[in-house]
């Protein structure tokens, strides 16, 4: 038998993007990825503790493929990404997928509402498609899914 | 009073429902209880050494909470040039409201809402307290 040598995870980065609703959409997205779409195959990576140099995280994202989840297009987890750990295999700038989708509405960074959550849930479902692609492309082996 | 503002910078760790506790209590200090003397700041924008947000952390006050003992939010400020005027930890809320253990990320739950109240009240306090030290 071949030893399974692909990996077993996908890494998926939001920024923290505390000052902005996006960011907190990003945030929440990655959250649903992990605990409600794809549990056991996706795997966060805390963003601040990436940027305090923790080694654990920077070598973790230099063997699996990263999804970096920014809520604006200052793109800083992306931008920590490619200074820490190399190219991301895909990014996602919420604030553009908002613009595409015709959202005009003030949002709130604080007080998620029913509108938030259904953006966050549609972000969520975007790095899905990226996920089940990868599975597909035999990037990552899919032994964790739930 | 001074005419400086205070930046409450949470850690944004999404692994913990105590960091979601930090970033719920300086929303509710920065939007509520001191809208015009508190904002906030992306942890990830000022260590990615954004000018504007390296200012903003030079020229005031800087509160960092921090969501568990690796401390990120105290030291990416710290490796913008300064130390936070006030640090804290979620978890010495906890300390001392053993009772309101905050339950998940996406829902931190009555008990950690009610620290969130507790936190950002203290916070407050604290915050007011530097202000006025700049008479």
């Amino acid at each position: 038998m071949a030893l399974e040598t692909r990996p077993k995870f996908v890494g998926v980065l939001s920024c923290s993007g505390e000052e902005e609703p996006e960011g907190t959409i990003a945030r929440n997205a990655v959250r649903l990825v992990m605990e409600k779409y794809r549990p056991g195959i996706t795997v966060s990576l805390c963003l601040p503790l990436y940027l305090a140099g923790d080694s654990g995280e920077q070598e973790f994202a230099k063997r699996v493929p990263v999804i970096a989840v920014d809520g604006c297009e200052k793109a800083c987890a992306r931008l920590s990404t490619e200074k820490y750990s190399g190219e991301v295999s895909d990014a996602i700038d919420i604030r553009a997928l908002l613009r595409q989708w015709g959202v005009e509405d003030e949002l709130s960074r604080s007080h998620p509402r029913e509108l938030e959550w259904e953006l966050a849930e549609r972000v969520a479902r975007e790095i899905v498609r990226i996920i089940d692609r990868y599975i597909e492309e035999g990037k990552v082996a899919a032994t964790n899914t739930r | 009073m001074s005419d400086k503002k205070v930046y409450v910078i949470p850690c944004s760790g999404i692994g913990k429902a105590s960091a979601s506790v930090g970033r719920d209590a300086t929303y509710r200090v920065v939007e509520d209880l001191l809208p015009d003397r508190a904002d906030t700041l992306c942890l990830a924008l000022l260590t990615l050494e954004d000018e504007e947000a390296r200012e903003k952390v030079r020229d005031n006050y800087v509160v960092a909470i921090d969501g568990c003992a690796k401390d990120c939010a105290r030291k990416n400020v710290e490796a913008a040039g300064r130390a936070p005027d006030i640090a804290h930890r979620v978890q010495d809320y906890l300390k001392k409201h053993k009772d309101l253990k905050p339950e998940a990320v996406l829902d931190v739950g009555e008990g950690g809402r009610k620290l969130v109240e507790i936190m950002s009240e203290e916070l407050a306090g604290e915050i007011v307290g530097l202000l006025e030290e700049d008479d």
